[in-house]
Order: C-alpha cells, then sequence, then structure tokens
C-alpha cells in the first residue's frame, strides 16, 4: 500500500487544505495597473502545487500565497513572464504550469486544433464530394428540423 | 437489520437484471415473445429493488444510522435533513446506487412509453440496457456497496463535505447523472439497431425523442453545476476544464452531434453510420467520464476516493461496453451504408460539418484532459494541462460553429438555396457585428479582448437568425411546428450562451481589498461599503457575517450579506458570497480572512452578463423539450409504426 | 471493410494506457499527484538562515561544500512529520553525514520544544520562516527529504515520511559506507 505519497499529500492538505475562500489578497495589487494586469494574468496562469486543482490566485494553500508574493515580487523587480516561468518550472518542473510549454513533447497537444478540425472537415469534404455525385432526387426540400 | 435489506435488494436487482439481459437479447434473437414479455416486466422488478436499495440508504441517513460506514462517514448529527437526503450521493458508493437507480428508471420508462415499438426491437434495447445494469449492479455489490456496517457504531458522523452542504448538491447530480446515464438509451437503441441489422426511419424516429430528452438533462445538469460552482466555491469562476467538468462536457458534444445526425438519418435515411457511431460514442465518453472520476488516474477537485482495484473493473466494464458495441460496429456498418446525394450546399452538408467541429472539438477537450496521464505514464514528465490551453483550442472549431449555425439553420435538404435569405442573413450578421461594438464601447467603455466584438457579434447574429422563422410564421399567423420552433429556441439559447461568455470574460473586474466597517472601495462605477461584521451560529457550523452595501451614484444598489463558514466537524472553511442579480451584471462580495485592526479582506467583483451563461443553457433545454413534444412523437412518445415502413416513406418528405 | 474497426482499435489502445496507468498506480511506480523534482542532478540550491535554537547566529549552506549532506524539510504543524521523527533519529545516527532540518514555516518555540521532547536528529536547524528556500528546494509539502552529493548535486528526493526501509531502498546506495 502506497503510505507515503498519501500521507504526503495528507500532510500537504493539512498545511493549506482546499479553502473555497479563494485567495483573497488585498496587499496584493500593483498601483500600476499593467504590472497588476500582468499579475493576475500569470497568477491565474500557475498551478497550486498542493491541492492541484486550483491556480495560485485561487487557492489558500499557504505555499500559494507564497508563489504569490514570488510572483510579486519578480513583478515588481522588472522580471519578464519568461523569466518567472522559468524560475518556477526550474524549482517545481512543467507541472506548475496550467499552459503546456511547446516543447517537442507537447507538440502534438499544441498541433491538435489544427490538425483535428483539418482531420474532421476533410472527412465531410469526402463524404460531400461523394454525395454529391450521387442522384439527388428533384422533388421539393422542405424545411425541417 | 434494514442496511442488510439494502444488501440484499442489490442482489436481487443484479439477479433480475442478468435476467433482464437474457430475456431480451436471447429472447429477441431466438423470437420468443413470452421471454420478450419477460423482459418488461424484469425491467420494473429492477427498478422496484433498486430504488428499495436506495430508500433504503436514505432512511439510514434520516435516522442517522452509523452503523452503516457510509452514513457514518457523510452525515452528521447537526446536518439538516435536506442535506442529509442529499447526502445518499455526496460520495462514491451512493452516487454510484444514484446511478444505477436512474438507469433503472430510464429502462421503466423505455418500457413503459413505447407501445408502438416492436417487441423484437423494444426486448434488445431493454436487453442492452439490462446488460448495463448488470454491470453496474455487480460494480456496486462487489467493490463499491453503500451498506458495509461500521461497528461499533460511532456516536456522530464525520459529516457531509461543506462544499457540498448547498441546495444545489440536492440538484446538479442527479439532473446531470439523468443525462449521463441517459446516454445509455441511445447507445441501446444502437445496439438493437446493430443487432437487427436494420435501421429505417422508423428507427430514428424511435430514437431522437430519448435522446434529446437525455440532451436536455445533461444540459441542464451541466448548467446547474457550473452555477453551483459560481455561487458556492467563492471565486466567481463557471468554467475551469477541470477533468470531470471535462468527463460530462464531451458526452454532451457527443450528445448534440448525435441529434444532429438523427435529424438526416430521420428525413432522408443517411449519415446511418455516422448516428450509429455518435451514440455509441455518447455513451462511451459518459463511462469514461465514471472511470475517470473513481479510478485515480486524473487529479480533480470532482474525483471521489480514487481507488486503482475499483479502477480496473470500471475499466474492465468500459472496455467491455465499448470495444463491444464498437466491433458489433465494424461487422454491421458496411451493410448499412446507404445511398442518396445531396448537393455541396445542404441541410445534409452544414450538419455534417456541424458534427464534425463537434467532435474535433471533443476530441480535443479528450487529448488535453489525457495528455498528463500519457505523459505521466511513459515516463515523459509531469505537466498540467490548464484553462489556457483549454480556452485557446476550444474556439478554433467552436468560433467558425457558430456563425455555421447561424447560416445552417436555414438550409434545405438535398439542395439548398440562399437566392432569398443570403441577404437577410447577412443583414443580420453584420447588424450582429455593429450592436456588439456598440455593446461594448457604449457599455462596457473599452473594446475588450481581441475577440470580444466578434463574440458579441456572433451571438447576436446566432440569436437574430434563430428567431427570424418562427417570428416570420407568428406574422403570417402559420402553425409553429414544435420540431422547428424548439430548434429555434435551442440556438437561440446557444446565441445567449455566447453573449453571456464574452461579456464575462472581455469585462469582468476582480478586485481584493481591505476593509474595516466603514470602507469603501469603488469597482465599474459601483461603490461597496463595509457596514459591519458579526459572528453567526448555523445549525452545523460557526460563521463570520458581514454587511456590504452597494451604491450607484449615490443611489442605493443592493445590500450584500457574505459569510465565512467554519464547520463543526470537517473543519474546511467555506465562503458563502454575497450576490446582487441584475438582468446585465452580478456584484459579487467575498468575505476573506480577518486581518486584524477590525479589518477584513473582502474580494469584490463586477460579473457582466454571466447569467446569460446559464440562461442560455436554459433556453437549450427548453428548445429541447418543445422539440420532443412535436407531434409526431405523440400518442406514448412513439407513434404506431408499420413493420414494412421502410426509407421511401422517409424520402417523400414525411416528418 | 477494416477501417471500420479502426474505433474499436483505437478504444482498445486508449484502453491500454488506463490499464497501464492503474497498475503502475497499484504497485507505486507511479502517482499522478506526485510531483517529480527537477532538481535531481543539479546543483543544490544554497541559503543562509537563522538557525531555531540561536537566531542571531545565521547558518550557511556553503559550509556544507565538498560533502554529502541531508536536508530535511519539517514542522510542529506536520503529523507525517512527527510520524518519521523516530526513523530519523536513527538514520541520522548511522548515516554519519550532516542531516541538516529546514523548519518550515514554523513557530520558533514550539519547533525548540519539539526537539527537545522528541529527539534532535539534526546536525543544525534552520528556520524558514518565509518559505523562500523552501520553494527553491521545490518543497510542495512537509516532509521532504533531500540527499546533496559531495559534489554538490542533488542526488536524491523523497517527498513523505521516511522510514529506515526507505532510506535503505533509495538513500543508502548514495550513501558511501552509510545506511
Amino acid at each position: 500500500m502506497m503510505k507515503s505519497p498519501v500521507s504526503a499529500v495528507a500532510t500537504a492538505l493539512l498545511i493549506g487544505w482546499v479553502g473555497t475562500a479563494g485567495a483573497i489578497d488585498p496587499s496584493a495589487a500593483f498601483a500600476d495597473p499593467a504590472l497588476q494586469a500582468r499579475y493576475e494574468h500569470l497568477t491565474n496562469e500557475l498551478r497550486c502545487l498542493v491541492c492541484q486543482n486550483q491556480t495560485i490566485a485561487d487557492s489558500n494553500a499557504s505555499l500559494a500565497g507564497d508563489l504569490r508574493r514570488e510572483v510579486r515580487e519578480m513583478i515588481a523587480r522588472g522580471d519578464t513572464e519568461a523569466q518567472i516561468k522559468d524560475f518556477l518550472t526550474a524549482r517545481y518542473g512543467d507541472f506548475v504550469l496550467y499552459d503546456p510549454p511547446l516543447s517537442a513533447r507537447t507538440l502534438f497537444l499544441w498541433a491538435a486544433p489544427g490538425l483535428f478540425v483539418l482531420l474532421t472537415v476533410g472527412v465531410v469534404v469526402r463524404t460531400v464530394i461523394r454525395r454529391a455525385r450521387q442522384p439527388i432526387d428533384a422533388d421539393d426540400s422542405e424545411e425541417s428540423a | 437489520m434494514i442496511p442488510e435489506i439494502g444488501t440484499l435488494a442489490l442482489l436481487i436487482a443484479l439477479v433480475l437484471a442478468v435476467l433482464q439481459s437474457v430475456f431480451g437479447l436471447v429472447g429477441a434473437h431466438r423470437n420468443d415473445a413470452v421471454w420478450m414479455r419477460a423482459t418488461s416486466s424484469s425491467t420494473v422488478a429492477v427498478f422496484l429493488f433498486v430504488l428499495l436499495a436506495f430508500l433504503v440508504l436514505a432512511y439510514g441517513f434520516v435516522v442517522h444510522d452509523y452503523s452503516i460506514e457510509y452514513v457514518a462517514h457523510n452525515s452528521n448529527n447537526e446536518l439538516p435533513l435536506i442535506y442529509r437526503i442529499a447526502a445518499v450521493w455526496g460520495a462514491h458508493e451512493g452516487s454510484l446506487l444514484l446511478w444505477v437507480l436512474i438507469l433503472s428508471t430510464w429502462a421503466l420508462l423505455v418500457s413503459r412509453l413505447s407501445k408502438g415499438l416492436p417487441d423484437v426491437f423494444r426486448a434488445r434495447v431493454l436487453g442492452t440496457l439490462g446488460l448495463v445494469g448488470v454491470g453496474f449492479l455487480a460494480f456496486t455489490t462487489l467493490t463499491s456497496s453503500p451498506f458495509t456496517r461500521l461497528l461499533p457504531a460511532p456516536l456522530d458522523g464525520a459529516d457531509l463535505n461543506p462544499i457540498l452542504q448547498d441546495p444545489a448538491l440536492a440538484a446538479h447530480p442527479p439532473m446531470l447523472y439523468m443525462g449521463y446515464v441517459g446516454t445509455s438509451v441511445a447507445f441501446a437503441f444502437a445496439v438493437a439497431a446493430m443487432l437487427s441489422g436494420r435501421m429505417d426511419a422508423s428507427w430514428s424516429r424511435w430514437t431522437r425523442p430519448w435522446t434529446v430528452a437525455a440532451w436536455m438533462c445533461l444540459t441542464l445538469g451541466i448548467s446547474l453545476g457550473s452555477w453551483w460552482a459560481y455561487y458556492v466555491l467563492g471565486w466567481g469562476g463557471w468554467w475551469f476544464w477541470d477533468p470531470v467538468e471535462n468527463a460530462s462536457f464531451m458526452p454532451w458534444l457527443a450528445s448534440t452531434a448525435l441529434i444532429h445526425s438523427l435529424a438526416v438519418t430521420e428525413k432522408r435515411g443517411l449519415f446511418r453510420n455516422w448516428t450509429l457511431l455518435l451514440a455509441i460514442f455518447a455513451f462511451s465518453l459518459s463511462l469514461l467520464g465514471t472511470f475517470l472520476v473513481r479510478s485515480g488516474v486524473l487529479v480533480s477537485v470532482h474525483s471521489f476516493a480514487a481507488d486503482p482495484s475499483r479502477g480496473l473493473f470500471v475499466l474492465g466494464l468500459l472496455l467491455f461496453f465499448i470495444v463491444g458495441s464498437l466491433t458489433l460496429y465494424a461487422i454491421r456498418a458496411p451493410s448499412l451504408q446507404s445511398e442518396g446525394g445531396f448537393a455541396p450546399v445542404s441541410r445534409e452538408s452544414f450538419l455534417l460539418l456541424n458534427n464534425a467541429l463537434l467532435v474535433a472539438a471533443a476530441g480535443l477537450i479528450l487529448l488535453g484532459t489525457l495528455w498528463p496521464l500519457v505523459m505521466d505514464s511513459f515516463n515523459l514528465g509531469k505537466i498540467s494541462v490548464g484553462p489556457p490551453y483549454f480556452n485557446t483550442v476550444f474556439l478554433v472549431p467552436t468560433l467558425p460553429l457558430v456563425a455555421l449555425v447561424g447560416v445552417g439553420m436555414h438550409s434545405t435538404w438535398k439542395r439548398a438555396s440562399y437566392a432569398s435569405k443570403g441577404r437577410p442573413l447577412a443583414l443580420m450578421a453584420i447588424i450582429g457585428l455593429v450592436l456588439g461594438a456598440l455593446v461594448a464601447f457604449v457599455c462596457y467603455g473599452r473594446y475588450g479582448l481581441p475577440l470580444t466584438i466578434i463574440g458579441f457579434g456572433g451571438g447576436f447574429f446566432l440569436m437574430a437568425s434563430a428567431l427570424w422563422q418562427p417570428l416570420a410564421r407568428l406574422v403570417r399567423r402559420q402553425a409553429q411546428p414544435r420540431a422547428a420552433l424548439g430548434m429555434a429556441v435551442a440556438h437561440f439559447g446557444i446565441g445567449l450562451f455566447v453573449i453571456g461568455v464574452s461579456g464575462v470574460a472581455s469585462y469582468k473586474i476582480e478586485k481584493d481589498v481591505s476593509m474595516g466597517p466603514g470602507d469603501t472601495a469603488t469597482i465599474a462605477g459601483y461603490t461597496f461599503r463595509f457596514e459591519s461584521s458579526k459572528d453567526v451560529v448555523g445549525p452545523n457550523y460557526l460563521a463570520r457575517e458581514a454587511q456590504v452595501a452597494i451604491t450607484r451614484d449615490g443611489a442605493p444598489v443592493a445590500a450584500l450579506t457574505t459569510q465565512k463558514r467554519q464547520f463543526k466537524i470537517q473543519n474546511n472553511p467555506t465562503t458563502h458570497a454575497g450576490i446582487d442579480v441584475a438582468w446585465n451584471r452580478d456584484l459579487f462580495v467575498a468575505l476573506g480572512d480577518e486581518l486584524g485592526a477590525g479589518k477584513w479582506s473582502l474580494r469584490l467583483q463586477y460579473k457582466p452578463l454571466v447569467r446569460y451563461i446559464w440562461l442560455g443553457g436554459v433556453f437549450c433545454a427548453l428548445g429541447g423539450l418543445i422539440a420532443i413534444l412535436d407531434r409526431r412523437y405523440r400518442g406514448g412518445i412513439v407513434e404506431p409504426v408499420h413493420p414494412t415502413d421502410t426509407e421511401t416513406a422517409a424520402a417523400t418528405g414525411e416528418g | 471493410m477494416w477501417r471500420y474497426f479502426t474505433p474499436a482499435i483505437a478504444f482498445l489502445l486508449l484502453g491500454a494506457l488506463f490499464a497501464v496507468a492503474l497498475v503502475r498506480i497499484e504497485n507505486g511506480t507511479m502517482d499522478p499527484r506526485a510531483i517529480k523534482s527537477p532538481l535531481l542532478g543539479k546543483a543544490a540550491p544554497t541559503f543562509v538562515l537563522p538557525t531555531v535554537t540561536e537566531p542571531s547566529r545565521p547558518f550557511d549552506s556553503a559550509v556544507l561544500k565538498g560533502h554529502p549532506y541531508v536536508i530535511n524539510v519539517w514542522g510542529t504543524w506536520c503529523p507525517a512529520c512527527r510520524e518519521e521523527h523516530s526513523a530519523l533519529l536513527v538514520i541520522a545516527r548511522r548515516a554519519g553525514i550532516p542531516f541538516i532540518g529546514i523548519d518550515w514555516k514554523d513557530d520558533r518555540q514550539q519547533a525548540q520544544q519539539y526537539l527537545g521532547q522528541l529527539g534532535n536528529p539534526y546536525t543544525e536547524t534552520v528556520a524558514d520562516d518565509e518559505g523562500r528556500v523552501a520553494i527553491d528546494w521545490g518543497v510542495y509539502g512537509a516532509p521532504e527529504t533531500f540527499l546533496v552529493g559531495a559534489d554538490g548535486q542533488v542526488l536524491v528526493k523523497f517527498a513523505g515520511a521516511l522510514t529506515e526501509a526507505i532510506w535503505a531502498e533509495k538513500f543508502a546506495p548514495f550513501v558511501q559506507g552509510g545506511g
């Protein structure tokens, strides 16, 4: 029985329960709306590693608060979004990013929208061409649901 | 003693479900009238025993029987009665029992409301439903019985998860399950068709109302869930692309495609294989969702207690039903190919394209949901795929779809001409965009996001396009065929939904503030004033309550109450936001932590047009209801049909 | 004709994926919630933190350079840490290398009491009140234990309550003459 990861999770949950108050951080707001927008954008893209089902913007976990503080300080320092993400992935891996970075491993993931649409539309085109060749009875076509 | 009645009832139900399947499937195969009649009786019997088991469990909650382990883990002496009953489906075992109850209810309805179906066909449908029931009853009795005893019984229970102690809990799972489980009915109809090797127009006419009914329930269930998340979780979000949310949305997309495919099959006997596949996919995605939630392979806030051994059982069920039906499909499909042409611009083409994009969307969601698992399983690392990915990717197939729906609604069968309709539609599109731009700049004072005006424009266009024909008929005092009206209402609902999403995503404002009594903060022209705070005692919780008054330009708008509840047993704090609802926006106040010196942290939110998201869902479901009530489905849901009814009837434009 | 079997085959493949995942979760080689540390094989983060016993005397991790050592992240608020404490005492005594405890977001006095009552396995205990050092180490829950080699590279990370068996299996092979 997997005891250790379970207790790790249990402990992790203990230090920051899945609070549903959201992470209300009144000290967080930047005076500069552009910086504030960057802060909100970033914290809504980073995953809380404790509860794992919320962004650090929404999570009440203690670690989420610490990470928000780090992000805030880095933005104030003038770091770019890429630098901040690098900082976090160097410590927590790609898991912390809700927006999967484009890499060899996620290539298919990001190519998928184009691929899937092309595939399905391709099937449609092929079908329509085939059906257009078949006899269409020229009786009245009324609309119906 | 009484819980054992529950266990016994489930076992009897399992045996009866086996009989239902055997009588149905074997009886149909042998054309044995006695066996086929017995199928209907077994269906009723299964329902009764499952209902008994369900009532036994509910009774256990009502009387605080903590000798039942499930009750002990999910209830509490101070838990109010309504939540005690809702707690029946609050965790894994009980929710499975609900699943099985709803399945047997659907089967009962099919057996009672399908007098017009040929006996062989009905037997096959009920037999298939029985087989599904066997699978889930076996799963319940063998691995997840809600009636296991806890002895010695504790004096008090562990309490229901506080997040679930909300009226919406009473409604969301049952409604969602009705839709989720309802996909099994269309599946059963598809299997019956494949087993018999015949799929004619009457099959479509029988299948369609059941499919739409299940789809309605799924639409409402998902809308309820989104609405519930919005007001209970306190952060004002309405969709997070959480794996379990995705698990309910994918069957919805497949069911929507199925309804549209059925329209073609019913009208012209075409796309039969697509229809079969979609019916199988909708049910498969529903089973897949069940698997994902209960196996522990995915991390989700919704997941029930994860247990890999249970996961293997569900996986077995999954593979049996899905691979089994898909193999049956592979065998039958070649013989079910239909002949029949249509022009490149025709209703058939539009519906085909519609379905293609819906399926693409479902596929993308499936990929995104499973990708972390794929990578983890092959030791390629851990990644997360969340809202940033899904929000972007989902728009790729669906944005064109919004435009297509507005146009395609007015296409005609076989060959569509837009000679007379082209210009009005183009005008509607342009007016929609202009209106969208007006709303953006006049109502909200700024451009918004890159897609905002397109979103508004698309929504307005859809709404206008949907209302066009019904209004025209109204003006000309013509009759409104319910099917067409239903379609219009449902598509109108989609338009509302698009407007709601565009508004909220583009113009919502969120502000975290620290306030003490008398302090104010302003967002979007609304001034929030912290009036007072006090302690409140609830039935099983203690709460801190804050009163916030909202004014606009000095005139009072609302007085909101928000609470932060601390439940006595489970200790998770939950926030109950105060929400002021108006026709064009929500104002949202959520209480946070005490900061000292009398100050509290609060989250203030301005959510424009957010209600249209769920109102859109309601209209969709309403449209479905209107459509089912169409004349051709009357007379005990299914019209009696001559067994010799063939495609000629369909081709001559009947229905 | 065979193209009709495509959906069935696709689903079988998906089922195989799930089966693999389930089996691996069951036998413990996979945990969807666990996060693999990107620090493995990289240089260990350095830090300067006040010690728990004498807050005015800071501890600089630079003094650990050139020797292997263990970092253990814990807190008095963490039940699993309490669970592993007795094992830690044994392991630390036998391992023969420095055991540095990082007291994560904790109350100084409570920490001193805890170590006084239950025993102190640590060569040195530092207090990370703000959690910055924990973030540098990629900590997401307590307890977590790291083994750093003599060359300063992070060799092993374990999240969860340590036991002698786990030490023997995961850490000891890297510690020369230890365990």
